[in-house]
């Protein structure tokens, strides 16, 4: 194999080469080209963006092979500052032992493949590259040289994506073979640049519709087995660019104006074939200060800024019950999204532009940011216009039904696209494969590797920096789970409590208060506890996680400071104390005995300390922490009174009144009057829980939905209940669907029967199917009862009832020991309630059922 | 000639009868997954669909299946496991963790036993056995790891469920219902239990958890087919070696059950008691009575098996006292008539018999005190008699409060078999006053 120099062997120092430019949303320094320099040696490898690139890795002698696709310096990184950002390839002796029979021949030495998985992380230390290797495309019927003169060569022939090998397409092939002949300079956008030059007179909203329309065509070039920085989507770019200026305007605002379903379907594409999840919130969020200012400069753009903006969570809901599992691939995702928005936002400061633009950019510029970094006052008023926004849209989304005509006549599309990547979600690992930080391939995804190392326990590498690659997990399964293939079992998936709803319907007020609460705390940088209360199934957790999720994006977005959250769960506790542990190891990741833990917590919550995030802590189950001298909670509402601490409480538990029931004076006072509770669900927020569920699944009649909504609101209000009846109607439905291939709707019948089988009491059918001996037991013992006119007698008493009925109905004499037998049976399943049997005849017997339902069971 | 043939022949019986044996009482006795389900297709449908949704889908699930002692819960769930595992796709796919509540009394040991049997503990190394706590946020943040599509899916199967809840704050249920309802590892949380009230005993965050889906096995049905049941479990299967022998023998269990006798101690036996397994006792009885000169089944053996499922086990103790022992029991049963079951001491029951041996006795010797309070306490030992109280250093042995143990039926049934019972304490027994 050839050599290659490593950095344990040699020192090499890295540093840029030309001017950064400014990515104002990420914070980052774009560069183009990077030196290495090799102690010792005078040489210097100049690496630039799109060449081919060695990287360190686990294996000396097989470096990974990556294209650079980007070069930037991340300041939030606290270790490597310098980053890039690769398009992986991969050698043969990475692939999984289990999948390389699938090549179905021998590789070539110096054979590599192109890795066409987007889960696997493409964001890496910049330091940890080696050097160039030059890497040839060969086409499908090209056979591989054989007789190698320069080793440093290598041929990519197929792509790998976890799944399968296939040949590379020939878009990806025209690429390579560009990249042999010309510069990767040429690369570059350039019609991005002189379409900003060329027209002056565009507004920023413009610019708005052409982002998403260039994600659009991206996203729509994401769709081949191509990476997204195809050449392909830049072309169609330039083409756009070419176009007459004015036609562009005209284009853009004819769009806006006749038909805005137009632009939204763009973005609902955009939306779909990016399987991002997370990464569309946070969009909304940062264009929302791009998307203000035209207000100012064209109602026109600026109603068509606003559909967008509109349209763009709806579709990203839609999605997001599409996709319920996909949740590790996202942030890899989102990351290679993001150079091309990166890409877009640096090309404006580097081109040489006129004056008067030059002053317009700058004039506009400041506008654009002013929403972002005016007083923290407001940001609060602007964020909680946003959350009002949301709830009004969900409002809209849920009462309007128009809108949902316009969506479902456009989603068979959605599935068609949804349906091709579907190959891509099920095969995604539980982790990323490449990791960022050290670079080792982690394949955690094969199970031996989890299963067989000892080293990788939590406990030997407690550094902070690997828990997430040492925790064990159950192993993976080796074949795919099978994703829903009829509408029943679509229905099914969407109605599992674990499914993650897309909104939170009916909690709309909780929701807000909840946010507006933390959001404070974390504007004046205070503390507070909050007391959430309700019965369970009724929101309490989902509503907080909910508004975490939000606050977390705020916070991404700069709207909100950032903070630190943890969760504990009382019931998820051995002991009360545990809680102090748990907390620490969350916070710091130190591992303490329960007083030590106490001890430091007690001590970064009560001094000044220098980092100024809040922490906001999640107390579930709250009940579970009481202790005898409630030292626990306590602290834990004593804590947040300090202004240091800035600690920010939320604590759930199931009673109202909890404070007063079980708290001291001192702990109950210190928690405060911030109280909230969740009432239970009411029969329309059940049904409109339900149908926000199963929104273009016709599985239901409505009517079933309406009964299954009174039925659980009359009972608990539970909406656990409520999805599992649900579901359990659904497979009923199924079952006594005689053709399997289109099962009915779900009907009142079906519903009806799950109802019963969940709440109808079993004693009576119980005692029904008893044997005859059990039976007459039974009328033996209301016998007794009626005679001595008590709800309890010892066996003696009712075994000599027993031998009156039994000589009356004909039955053969019962011998003690046999009735005996027969009262314990009775005793086991709990239709009587008996003493140990060690007091015989003596025992006493009650019933667990009222007397009328025995009367009721025994008459035929 | 002739004999040393049919001494061949017995060779071969008794060859063939071992095996048969052998074979019926693994059938009685093993809960396998080779015999048939009886009247549980439904149930059976219901768990089978649930354990493929969550083997081959990952879908979560938890289910309850209630139903007597002896109605076939862990003979069902085998069953379902057996034919999962059967499946290509899944036997790969699925881990088993069994747990049962009388072997895993507490959390701490539960989880020990889920680690292990999930094959963690080579992971964990045996750092981490340490503690209680960490063990479980170890095994919570494994199964929290998992995701519905790619990760293993789990099946627990909780016996003896209920006492599973008496668990220190349920902590074990909570946190498998709460991974069964969210979007962790994919779970099936199986619970075998026998008590109807189950779910009262479930906390109510663990009862909102729990997907309220019960699977009910009741016994539901009638004496024809537990005719049915009864041939099918005596017939031997096709594949056993000697044909002929099959032949004759599932013949003679055809006989056996058009025989009137024997309907109508199945009838008697289905009368007491529905479950199978009493069934299979009783079975198992009448088995073993099979010998060589004997090699088929009786209408006789099975009604002898019968007698000896239903008899009285006091009854059978009373048979087996002294007179001495019968006449203190019977002077108890006149206190218990006098006094209307109000607890009695020694001294009474020895004054009663010392008014029966004065007067009435004829063949009953007048046995001395301390030989009489040796009777007493035999009976105490046999626990015939109980004291009222626990028995205390300086209470005097003559006076402590005691009570019979037994029922004014039994005594006289037990008398009526009693052999060479004197006629005059028979009399005695009759007599409702005792001193006349």
């Amino acid at each position: 194999m050839a050599y290659y120099p490593t950095r344990l062997k040699t020192r090499q120092t890295y540093s840029w080469v030309g001017r950064p430019l400014l990515d104002q949303k990420l914070h980052y320094h774009i560069y183009k080209e990077m030196s290495v320099k090799i102690e010792g040696s005078l040489t210097e490898i100049h690496i630039q963006v799109g060449q081919f690139v060695l990287i360190e890795g686990d294996d000396d002698e097989n470096p990974y092979v990556a294209k650079l696709v980007e070069l930037f310096e991340d300041d939030s990184e606290p270790h490597s500052k310098k980053r890039a950002r690769v398009q992986w390839f991969i050698r043969f002796c990475e692939v999984p032992v289990s999948k390389r029979h699938l090549l179905g021949r021998k590789p070539a030495a110096q054979e590599i493949f192109w890795y066409d998985y987007p889960a696997c992380n493409s964001n890496i230390n910049a330091e940890t590259i080696i050097g160039h290797v030059q890497v040839v495309a060969l086409g499908p019927d090209e056979v591989l040289p054989m007789d190698l003169k320069d080793e440093k060569i290598l041929f990519v022939k197929l792509s790998w994506n976890e799944k399968a090998f296939r040949p590379l397409s020939p878009e990806l092939f025209a690429e390579f073979d560009k990249l042999q002949e010309g510069s990767p300079r040429s690369q570059k956008p350039v019609g991005v640049k002189t379409k900003s030059i060329e027209s002056p007179s565009r507004t920023t909203a413009e610019h708005a519709i052409k982002r998403i329309e260039s994600r659009h065509s991206t996203s729509k070039s994401r769709r081949t087995p191509s990476h997204p920085v195809t050449p392909r989507a830049k072309k169609k770019l330039e083409l756009n660019g070419k176009t007459p200026n004015t036609r562009i305007s005209q284009q853009n605002s004819g769009a806006s104006l006749d038909s805005p379903g137009r632009s939204k379907r763009k973005v609902t594409l955009s939306e779909i074939t990016s399987p991002t999840k997370r990464s569309q919130p946070d969009r909304l969020h940062t264009s929302s200060p791009a998307l203000k200012a035209p207000q100012k400069t064209g109602e026109i753009q600026s109603s068509c800024a606003k559909d967008d903006k509109k349209a763009s969570p709806d579709c990203h809901r839609i999605l997001r019950t599409r996709v319920p599992a996909l949740k590790t691939t996202e942030i890899c995702e989102e990351r290679t999204l993001t150079p091309i928005r990166g890409g877009w936002k640096s090309s404006v400061p580097s081109v040489v532009l006129k004056p008067e633009n030059i002053k317009k950019r700058e004039a506009e510029e400041p506008e654009a940011q002013d929403g972002a970094t005016t007083t923290p006052h407001r940001i609060h008023r602007k964020s909680s216009l946003l959350t009002l926004n949301r709830i009004r849209q969900q409002l809209r989304f849920l009462g309007n039904s128009k809108s949902n005509q316009e969506e479902d006549e456009f989603l068979p599309a959605a599935e068609i696209s949804d349906s091709s990547s579907e190959e891509e979600e099920t095969s995604t690992p539980p982790l990323p494969r490449r990791t960022s930080s050290r670079l080792s391939r982690n394949l955690c995804s094969s199970m031996k590797s989890s299963l067989q190392t000892p080293s990788k326990t939590p406990k030997k590498t407690p550094k902070p920096s690997t828990p997430r690659h040492a925790t064990p997990q159950i192993r993976s399964r080796n074949l795919a789970a099978q994703e829903p293939a009829s509408v029943l079992e679509e229905a099914r998936l969407r109605l599992h409590v674990s499914a993650v709803p897309e909104t939170l319907p009916c909690r709309e007020q909780e929701f807000q208060n909840i946010y507006n609460f933390v959001e404070s705390r974390l504007l004046d940088h205070t503390g507070g506890c909050m007391y959430i209360s309700g019965v369970p199934g009724t929101g309490k957790t989902a509503t907080v996680h909910e508004v975490i999720r939000c606050l977390q994006q705020a916070a991404q977005a700069n709207d909100v400071p950032s903070f630190h959250y943890i969760e504990v769960n009382g019931m998820k506790l051995t002991e009360p104390h545990q809680v102090y542990v748990q907390i620490l190891q969350k916070l710091t990741g130190q591992k303490a005995t329960a007083n030590h833990a106490a001890e430091l917590l007690a001590k970064r919550f009560l001094t000044q300390r220098s980092s100024q995030e809040t922490t906001v802590l999640l107390v579930d189950e709250l009940d579970l922490l009481w202790t005898q001298k409630q030292d626990i909670m306590y602290n834990l509402f004593d804590w947040p009174t300090h202004k240091e601490a800035q600690l920010v409480v939320l604590t759930i538990a199931n009673t109202m009144d909890l404070p007063e029931r079980i708290m001291m004076n001192r702990v109950s006072s210190r928690l405060g009057l911030t109280r909230m509770s969740f009432q239970p669900y009411t029969h329309s927020q059940l049904q409109q829980i339900l149908i926000s569920r199963l929104k273009h699944v016709k599985a239901f009649e409505d009517d079933a939905i309406q009964l299954v909504a009174r039925k659980v609101a009359a009972l608990s209000g539970d909406a656990r209940r409520c999805l599992d009846i649900c579901r359990r109607a659904t497979e009923i439905c199924e079952f006594s669907c005689q053709k399997p291939d289109s099962p009915g709707l779900v009907t009142v019948a079906h519903l009806l029967q799950a109802v019963d089988e969940m709440f109808s009491s079993s004693y009576i059918t119980a005692i029904k199917n008893s044997s005859v001996l059990e039976q007459s037991f039974l009328r033996a013992i209301l016998a007794e009862f009626r005679r001595s006119g008590l709800e309890e007698a010892t066996f003696q008493q009712v075994y000599s009832q027993h031998v009156a009925l039994c000589r009356m109905e004909g039955l053969p004499y019962p011998t003690m020991s046999e009735t005996m037998a027969v009262c314990s049976h009775l005793g086991s399943c709990r239709l009587l309630l008996v003493e140990s049997s060690r007091n015989d005849l003596l025992l006493r017997v009650r019933l667990n059922v009222s007397q009328d339902d025995v009367l009721y069971a025994l008459k035929e | 000639m002739s004999s040393r043939k049919s001494k061949s022949n017995n060779l071969i019986h008794a060859e063939l009868l071992s095996q048969v044996q052998r074979v019926l009482r693994e059938r009685f006795c093993h809960q396998s997954p080779h015999s048939n389900l009886f009247g549980v297709q439904v149930q059976y449908k219901h768990l089978i669909e649930l354990l493929k949704r969550t083997a081959i889908h990952g879908e979560s699930n938890s289910v309850l299946i209630i139903g007597p002692r002896g109605s076939g819960k862990t003979t069902l769930i085998n069953h379902a496991l057996k034919e999962l595992m059967e499946i290509e796709e899944v036997s790969e796919n699925v881990l088993q963790v069994h747990l049962n509540g009388l072997l895993q009394i507490n959390d701490k040991i539960a989880l020990k036993e889920i680690t292990r049997q999930l094959n963690l503990e080579n992971v964990v190394g045996d750092k981490v056995f340490g503690s209680f706590a960490e063990n479980l946020s170890f095994l919570l943040e494994a199964l929290k790891k998992g995701d519905r599509s790619s990760s293993c899916p789990v099946i627990f199967i909780l016996d003896e469920f209920d006492l599973f809840a008496h668990h220190k704050n349920q902590t074990l249920l909570y946190n498998l219902f709460d991974i069964s309802q969210s979007a962790q590892t994919p779970l099936a949380v199986i619970g075998l239990t026998c008590r109807l009230d189950i779910l009262e005993l479930l906390e109510k965050r663990v009862k909102s958890r729990f997907s309220h889906r019960q699977i009910h096995l009741m016994n539901s049905f009638g004496f024809p087919q537990y005719l049915k049941i009864f041939k099918e479990q005596l017939s031997l299967p096709a594949e056993f070696p000697d044909k002929l022998f099959t032949e004759k023998w599932n013949e003679s269990i055809q006989c056996l059950t058009e025989d009137r006798s024997v309907r109508e101690v199945l009838q008697k036996h289905f009368n007491v008691s529905k479950n199978l397994r009493s069934l299979h006792m009783l079975l198992m009885l009448a088995l073993n009575r099979v010998t060589t000169s004997h090699p088929f089944m009786t209408a006789a053996d099975m009604m002898e098996a019968h007698q000896f499922c239903s008899m009285d086990s006091k009854a059978n103790i009373v048979h087996g006292l002294s007179v001495l022992e019968i006449c203190l029991i019977i002077a108890m049963k006149h206190l218990n008539d006098i006094y209307e079951e109000e607890p009695f001491n020694f001294q009474m029951v020895y004054n009663e018999f010392q008014k029966f041996v004065q007067r009435k006795a004829h063949s009953v010797y007048n046995f001395e005190k301390p030989v009489v309070m040796k009777a007493f306490e035999h009976l105490q030992q046999l626990e015939l008699i109980r004291p009222m109280e626990r028995t205390s250093v300086n209470t005097q042995r003559e006076y402590q409060l005691m009570k019979l143990l037994l029922d004014n039926t039994q005594i006289m049934n037990a008398l009526q078999k009693y052999p060479n019972c004197p006629t005059d304490v028979r009399q005695w027994a009759t007599s409702s006053l005792s001193w006349l």
